[in-house]
């Protein structure tokens, strides 16, 4: 197998760009977003910041010193599993939830002692807290009735985002009379028609079945260029992260991990969090026996106990603990097991068994075991040429990855 | 037949619940020739008539003024007291389990010590007792912690995202009170109301020692066991049963119509 057609997981994780054309299948309950654009709604868009932010709850830390630019008019996912605090600094942004420490500026105004009102922002919240007992126009109309709008400028909005959304027939309906894919665009029209400079979103898919989810993601991104506003987004989704994102921000144990975009969040991981929570990638932890330079690169020897010396891009300290992680769908496997007593700086190659296969679709799963220290790796692989490569369970193998390949994840 | 079995034990349930009231329906519907004990001699509404006679058995409709008011009155108080208290026990202030405690167990001290401590303080006091008093005091010291065990209840499953909204589209402490919590909460409040009436409205041992001067119905009703010797005695019980019934009615009705929004 060439490395040019093993690289199926791309068909799974797609980039922005192919997302656009997921909501051609509309469903009548959701109806179809109309195309043109309004120009009169669209507000001057605003960057976000945080400056050492900390928060603290009693005696835990939920965000550790946290510092991170989100640039004006960027779709930011801040992405991470339960617990990392993804969504407590959503809400400090928000103004939601108070600051122990440190500043947060939207544009150039430091907003950290600002009511939720007062910051330009406007939140969609998860389950999306429509008010029951109001009807969908009262719903929409509730912001504009708070800001003291005139009653005539008030009809002209709501009416407006109502049509955006595609929903005005839903006008005198509460709430619970509409469908989750509905209720979660009246949602975003009552937080688009004050005009904010950001749109928070909390979790704003996870309360839809799989396939309005994909089809609403391509929906939001839309908006989200339409109005050309900052969306900050929080999801543990990795796949909804990769979509919609211009950037990615990782969270874990109340930290950013790492803030990259998309393509190259998935290309370098730069942690061994990152690299296991974007998913599937094998990681080798152990021990940088020496630094080289391959093909001009700088480089590094990492001696993995049990299994031998893996080549991967990257400058360490010698004798430092790390780890390299390779994406399953970068690896070969070879049936030809004579090359493994000659370990070269350019390939990395590590005797492998097969065993189970897992065709989920486009993609087959193909779990090995690395019988030498009992861990499990896994490749990936087009069904299409799995299906032509003959490798059957229990077959022992040789996968192999060149050192460009491998990413370097420090300690 | 299993089914019949539990159809019956809830049918004997129910008649051990209204048996006694039937006996009291019964005999109040007699014509003049009735009297206080089975068997019935003739049917009528004589005696219901004759319970508006204020000569033949004190004064019902004055006793049952005040209890109507004092009733109304506690649901006000209770319901403001018990939505307060609530929200402040929700926001988790310092010391809020002690006093949530104090309140329930205020719930297990006898109705009667109470009742006599209020009398006690009146004295010391030196204030006059009454029934919209002293009286209503007692009342409340029955009502209100119900109605904060209710509105905790009605809180704790009350999502703070609609709130959170509220406010994130600029809603004020108040504004988001008056468009949001309280709207969701109305049909919970029509609860209270029907509870804090019921229990106002046959209240009789905490209300005994402090009622004053003047009776509330059921002090009234108690005062006539020993009085009156003719059938509406029990035809009061007859009306003021239907007065009961009708207002839970009411509230249901409200209710019903509250909650289906």
């Amino acid at each position: 197998m060439n490395p040019d057609s093993a690289q199926p997981s791309r068909i799974v994780s797609s980039p922005p760009v192919s997302v656009r054309s997921a909501d051609a299948d509309g469903r009548a309950d959701a109806g179809q977003m109309p195309t043109d654009a309004r120009q009169g709604i669209v507000t001057e868009a605003a960057g976000v910041a945080l400056r050492s932010v900390t928060k603290k709850y009693g005696p835990v830390t939920a965000i550790e010193n946290v510092t991170l630019d989100i640039p004006a008019g960027a779709y930011c996912c801040l992405l991470g599993p339960s617990g990392c605090g993804k969504t407590t600094a959503l809400r400090m942004i928000a103004g939601h939830e108070a600051v122990t420490a440190g500043e947060v500026l939207i544009g150039d105004r430091v907003v950290t002692q600002l009511p939720p009102a007062k910051r330009n922002t406007a939140m969609m919240f998860q389950n999306y807290a429509l008010f029951p007992h109001k009807t969908i126009w009262q719903n929409v109309d509730f912001g504009l009735k708070m800001q003291r709008v005139s009653k005539a400028e008030r009809t002209q909005r709501v009416g407006e985002i109502l049509e955006l959304v595609g929903l005005s027939h839903t006008a005198d309906r509460k709430p619970n009379m509409l469908s989750g894919g509905q209720q979660q665009r009246i949602a975003l029209a009552r937080a688009l028609v004050t005009r904010p400079q950001v749109l928070m979103l909390d979790e704003p898919l996870s309360a839809l079945d799989e396939n309005l989810r994909v089809r609403m993601r391509g929906e939001l991104r839309k908006i989200q260029q339409q109005f050309k506003l900052t969306f900050i987004q929080v999801t543990h989704h990795v796949e909804e992260a990769f979509s919609l994102s211009d950037q990615v921000v990782v969270m874990n144990h109340g930290r950013i991990d790492q803030v990259a975009t998309p393509t190259e969040l998935f290309n370098a991981p730069a942690s061994q969090f990152v690299a296991k929570f974007i998913g599937d990638n094998n990681i080798f932890e152990g021990r940088v026996s020496r630094t080289c330079r391959i093909n001009g690169i700088e480089s590094v020897e990492l001696t993995v106990e049990g299994i031998g010396t893996l080549y991967c891009q990257g400058s360490a300290a010698l004798n430092a603990t790390a780890a390299c992680s390779v994406r399953p769908d970068l690896m070969q496997l070879d049936p030809v097991l004579e090359d493994l007593a000659a370990p070269s700086t350019e390939t990395n190659q590590v005797p492998v068994r097969v065993v189970d296969v897992e065709m989920t679709g486009y993609v087959t799963r193909v779990s090995l075991i690395v019988e030498a220290t009992g861990q499990t790796m896994l490749y990936k692989a087009r069904t299409t040429d799995w299906m032509g490569a003959g490798i059957s369970v229990g077959q022992p193998l040789r996968a192999t990855w060149s050192a460009e390949d491998c990413v370097f994840l420090p300690s | 037949m299993i089914k019949l079995l539990l159809t019956a034990f809830f049918a004997l349930f129910v008649l051990f619940l209204y048996g006694p009231m039937l006996a009291i329906f019964t005999l109040s519907l007699q014509g003049p020739d009735g009297a206080l004990t089975f068997p019935v001699r003739s049917f009528g509404f004589y005696w219901l008539g004759q319970v508006f006679q204020e000569q033949r058995v004190g004064s019902f409709v004055e006793s049952f003024q005040r209890s109507l008011w004092l009733g109304l009155a506690v649901v006000a108080i209770a319901i403001i007291v018990s939505v307060m208290a609530s929200m402040a026990f929700r926001a988790r202030f310092k010391g809020s389990l002690a006093l949530f405690y104090l309140t329930i167990s205020s719930l297990v001290v006898p109705g009667v010590l109470i009742s006599l401590g209020i009398g006690i303080t009146f004295q010391v006091l030196d204030i006059q007792t009454n029934w919209f008093s002293s009286g209503l005091g007692a009342h409340l010291t029955w009502t209100v912690p119900f109605a904060f065990l209710i509105m905790l209840g009605v809180f704790n499953r009350f999502n703070p995202y609609y709130e959170e909204a509220a406010r994130d589209l600029g809603a004020g402490e108040v504004r988001t009170f008056q468009e949001v919590v309280l709207p969701l909460i109305l049909p919970s409040l029509i609860g209270i109301a029907l509870l804090g009436f019921t229990l106002s409205y046959d209240e009789f041992i905490r209300t005994s020692l402090v009622s004053g001067q003047y009776n509330t119905l059921p002090l009234e009703i108690f005062g006539m066991t020993t009085n009156v010797t003719s059938p509406a005695l029990y035809a009061l019980g007859t009306l003021t049963t239907l007065f009961s019934v009708t207002m839970i009615a009411v509230g249901f009705g409200a209710y019903k119509s509250l909650s289906r929004q």
